[in-house]
C-alpha cells in the first residue's frame, strides 16, 4: 500500500493528469459531480455524486455514426476512434459494482464497441465510502463499501490518502507515482474499514434484504396487487432511471444537421409511454405496467439472465431524487411484506 | 479507423424492385450496392432497415433463406419509417443490419411433421419465408396446409404467388378467405378463426400462427377446441425495438428479449412470460 499526505494530494492529481485524463468528484452548485481535473479543482468530500459514474462508459448522448446522402445514394461514416486512457478517481463501491452490471449488458455478445472501447481505456481508482448516507443500502446486494473493487482502492483519512493496487494496470500506475508516495503498512486503512463497518450498522436501511427477490419470482410478483398503490403517484418523469447507475435502456435517433445526418444513442426510460409504443399498439398501457417493468427488471428479470446478480447496487440516488419519494426500497419492503402475509 | 465491428453499424442496401401487393403493403427487394444478398438468414429472422434521417425499424425477412440472390421485405404502411419506405423508388439506397432473432425450428422440430400455417393480413409476411423454405425442402416435411385471410381480395398479400405456385404444389393445400363478400370472389368468406374450425384439422401437425392479436386469440382457442396442445403451436411476436441485440431494453418481456430470444415462440414458452406482448 502507498501513502501520500493530503496536503500533497494536488501533486498526486498533477502526476496522474500528466499521463491520463483524470476525472474526480468536485463540488458544484448542483452538488458533487465528476469533472476533469485541472490545477485549482478540489476533490469533493462527497462521493455520492448526483449523477452516477455510468456516464463515463454509457454517456447520456453519443454519436454512433454519420450519414451522407446524395440523390438515392447513402454513405455511412464511421465516426468512432480509439479513446485515450483515462482515470476516474473516487468511485465508491456501489458505483464500481454498477460497471459489472453494465458489462453484463454491453459486453454480452455481440459486444457494444462504443462501451467496450471506453471500458478498456479506463482506470478505476475507487474509494472506501467513509460517509455512507441514510439512503444507502449497498450491503443489501452484498457490496462492502469499505472494500470497493477497482484498479486501485483508496482510503482517505483526515490527513492522508492510502492506495492499494488490485490489478496490473493499477500497480503500473502506482509505480509511476512512486516518487511522490511512501510505503505504508496498511494499518490506517484497516482502521478506517472498521469504522465504516460500524457506521453501516447504524444506517436505517442496514437490515434491508433482497432475499425474497430473484430470477424465479416472476409468477409470484408480476400480478401482485401492491403494484397499483406503489405506482399510483408515479409521474413517469424518468428521474430514477437517469440517476440510476445500472439503468441502460437506450433510444437510437437521427438528426439532420443541415450538413448531414447524425445518428445518436440517447438514454431512454421504461417509465415513458413512448418506450414501447408502436403503430400496431401499446403493450404497456398505463404507468402501472411501466413502473412494474422497471422494478421487475432490476429484481427479477435481470437476475434470471445474470446468475442471480441484481440490477440495483443500493446507491440510494433514486431515494433522494424521486419527486414523489417513491423508490426501490419501498417496492422491496411492500412486496416483501405481501409475501409474509401470504405465508 | 476503428477496428472493431459494431452490431449497430449497418451496411448499405439498394432497392432493386418494388411490388405493390395491396393498397397498403409493398414488397421491397434489397441487395448490397454490388448486387449481392446483404447477409444469410434463417426462416423467421428479422432485419433492421433504415432511412437515415427518418428512422430505423425492424422487419421480418419475407423471402426464403433458399433465395441466395436477394432479400425481400413485405411492409405495411403504418408509421413514419414505413411511410417513407412506401414513397421510395427503385434504385434508392437504405441501410440494413441483421439478421436478428431465433428462427422457426425448420431443421429440427418441424422435420417429418405435417405443417399448418395460419395467417391474417400482413401476418403472412413472416410466414412466407418459412413456407417457401419448407416448399424448397419439400420431402423433409409432411402435408402442408395454409389458411390465409384478409379484409378483401385486394388485401391478400402474395396473391399471385399463392395461386400460381403454392396451390399447385403436391401435398400443399391452400385455404383462402376474405372477411366480407366481394364481387369477383368465389372463394370462402369469413374470419380466419372460424374458417380454421370449419376446416377442422387433425392434431397430427404443427401449427404456425401470425396475424393481428385478435385473430391470434380466437384462432388459438379454436385450435385448442380441435385438440391442439400449446407445444404444437408457434407464433412470431412484434414489439418495439431499437438495437436488435437485447441491449436497448425495449422488447424485454419477463426475462426474454423478443429481438434475440424470439421473435419465434411456442405457446407453452409464451405461457411462462408475463402477459405484456
Amino acid at each position: 500500500m502507498r501513502k501520500i499526505s493530503l496536503d500533497r494530494i494536488n501533486d498526486l492529481f498533477a502526476a496522474i493528469a500528466a499521463e491520463f485524463r483524470l476525472y474526480l468528484p468536485v463540488d458544484t452548485n448542483g452538488g458533487a459531480r465528476y469533472e476533469e481535473w485541472a490545477e485549482g479543482k478540489i476533490l469533493s468530500d462527497e462521493l455520492n455524486t448526483v449523477r452516477s459514474a455510468k456516464d463515463f462508459f454509457f454517456p447520456q448522448t453519443e454519436n454512433l455514426m454519420d450519414f451522407k446522402t446524395e440523390g438515392k445514394k447513402i454513405e455511412i461514416v464511421d465516426t468512432r476512434s480509439e479513446t485515450e486512457d483515462f482515470v476516474i478517481f473516487g468511485v465508491k463501491a456501489c458505483d464500481v459494482r454498477s460497471f459489472d452490471v453494465l458489462d453484463r449488458v454491453f459486453l454480452a455478445e455481440p459486444q457494444d464497441s462504443f462501451y467496450k472501447n471506453r471500458r478498456e481505456h479506463s482506470l478505476i481508482l475507487s474509494m472506501a465510502c467513509a460517509k455512507p448516507h441514510e439512503t444507502c443500502f449497498c450491503t443489501t446486494f452484498g457490496i462492502d463499501p469499505s472494500a470497493p473493487m477497482g484498479d486501485i482502492v483508496c482510503y482517505k483519512t483526515e490527513d492522508a490518502l492510502y492506495m492499494d493496487a488490485k490489478t496490473e494496470k493499477g500497480a503500473a500506475l502506482l509505480k509511476k507515482i512512486e516518487s511522490i508516495t511512501v510505503e505504508d503498512n496498511g494499518e490506517a486503512a484497516e482502521k478506517q474499514k472498521k469504522v465504516i463497518r460500524e457506521r453501516l450498522e447504524k444506517l436505517p436501511l442496514h437490515n434491508l434484504t433482497a432475499d425474497r427477490f430473484g430470477g424465479d419470482k416472476t409468477a409470484e410478483f408480476f400480478k401482485a396487487p401492491e403494484w397499483k398503490e406503489l405506482s399510483a403517484s408515479c409521474l413517469g418523469c424518468g428521474t430514477c432511471t437517469f440517476v440510476c447507475p445500472t439503468c441502460q435502456c437506450y433510444d437510437i435517433k437521427d438528426f439532420n444537421t443541415g450538413h448531414g445526418i447524425k445518428r445518436f444513442r440517447c438514454w431512454d426510460s421504461c417509465m415513458y409511454s413512448e418506450f414501447t409504443k408502436m403503430s400496431a399498439g401499446q403493450p404497456r398501457l398505463t404507468q402501472l405496467e411501466r413502473f412494474r417493468q422497471r422494478f421487475m427488471h432490476k429484481l427479477v428479470y435481470f437476475p434470471a439472465n445474470n446468475d442471480g446478480m441484481f440490477a440495483c447496487v443500493g446507491c440510494g440516488r433514486c431515494l433522494s431524487k424521486c419527486p414523489i419519494q417513491m423508490n426501490i426500497v419501498k417496492v422491496m419492503k411492500t412486496l416483501g411484506k405481501g409475501e409474509e402475509k401470504n405465508v | 479507423m476503428f477496428e472493431l465491428n459494431d452490431p449497430l453499424i449497418p451496411v448499405i442496401g439498394e432497392v432493386t424492385d418494388i411490388r405493390i401487393d395491396t393498397p397498403d403493403i409493398k414488397t421491397f427487394r434489397v441487395v448490397t450496392p454490388d448486387g449481392k444478398k446483404a447477409f444469410a438468414h434463417r426462416p423467421g429472422q428479422c432485419a433492421m432497415l433504415s432511412m437515415p434521417g427518418v428512422g430505423e425499424a425492424m422487419f421480418s425477412i419475407t423471402s426464403s433463406p433458399t433465395n441466395t440472390e436477394y432479400m425481400e421485405f413485405s411492409i405495411k404502411k403504418c408509421g413514419c419509417v414505413t411511410e417513407w419506405l412506401h414513397s421510395m423508388e427503385v434504385g434508392q439506397q437504405i441501410t440494413i443490419r441483421g439478421p436478428y432473432g431465433k428462427p422457426f425450428p425448420v431443421d429440427d422440430e418441424f422435420v417429418g411433421k405435417n405443417l399448418l400455417f395460419i395467417a391474417g393480413g400482413v401476418g403472412l409476411a413472416p410466414l412466407r419465408s418459412v413456407i417457401n423454405y419448407c416448399r424448397h425442402y419439400r420431402d423433409r416435411y409432411g402435408k402442408i396446409d395454409i389458411v390465409y385471410g384478409s379484409r378483401s381480395k385486394d388485401d391478400l398479400l402474395d396473391y399471385n404467388e399463392i395461386i400460381s405456385e403454392w396451390a399447385n404444389d403436391a401435398g400443399v393445400n391452400v385455404h383462402l378467405t376474405i372477411d366480407r363478400e366481394q364481387e369477383g370472389w368465389d372463394g370462402h368468406v369469413g374470419f380466419v378463426p372460424n374458417y380454421v374450425k370449419e376446416l377442422g384439422f387433425d392434431t397430427d401437425k404443427i401449427a404456425v400462427l401470425c396475424g393481428p392479436p385478435i385473430m391470434i386469440k380466437f384462432t388459438l382457442n379454436g385450435l385448442y377446441e380441435l385438440g391442439f396442445d400449446k407445444t404444437q403451436i408457434y407464433t412470431t411476436l412484434e414489439l418495439r425495438m431499437k438495437c436488435g441485440i437485447g441491449k436497448c431494453g425495449r422488447c424485454n418481456v419477463g426475462s426474454k428479449y423478443v429481438c434475440k430470444d424470439g421473435p419465434v415462440f411456442r405457446f407453452d414458452q409464451l405461457d411462462e412470460l408475463p402477459d405484456e406482448y
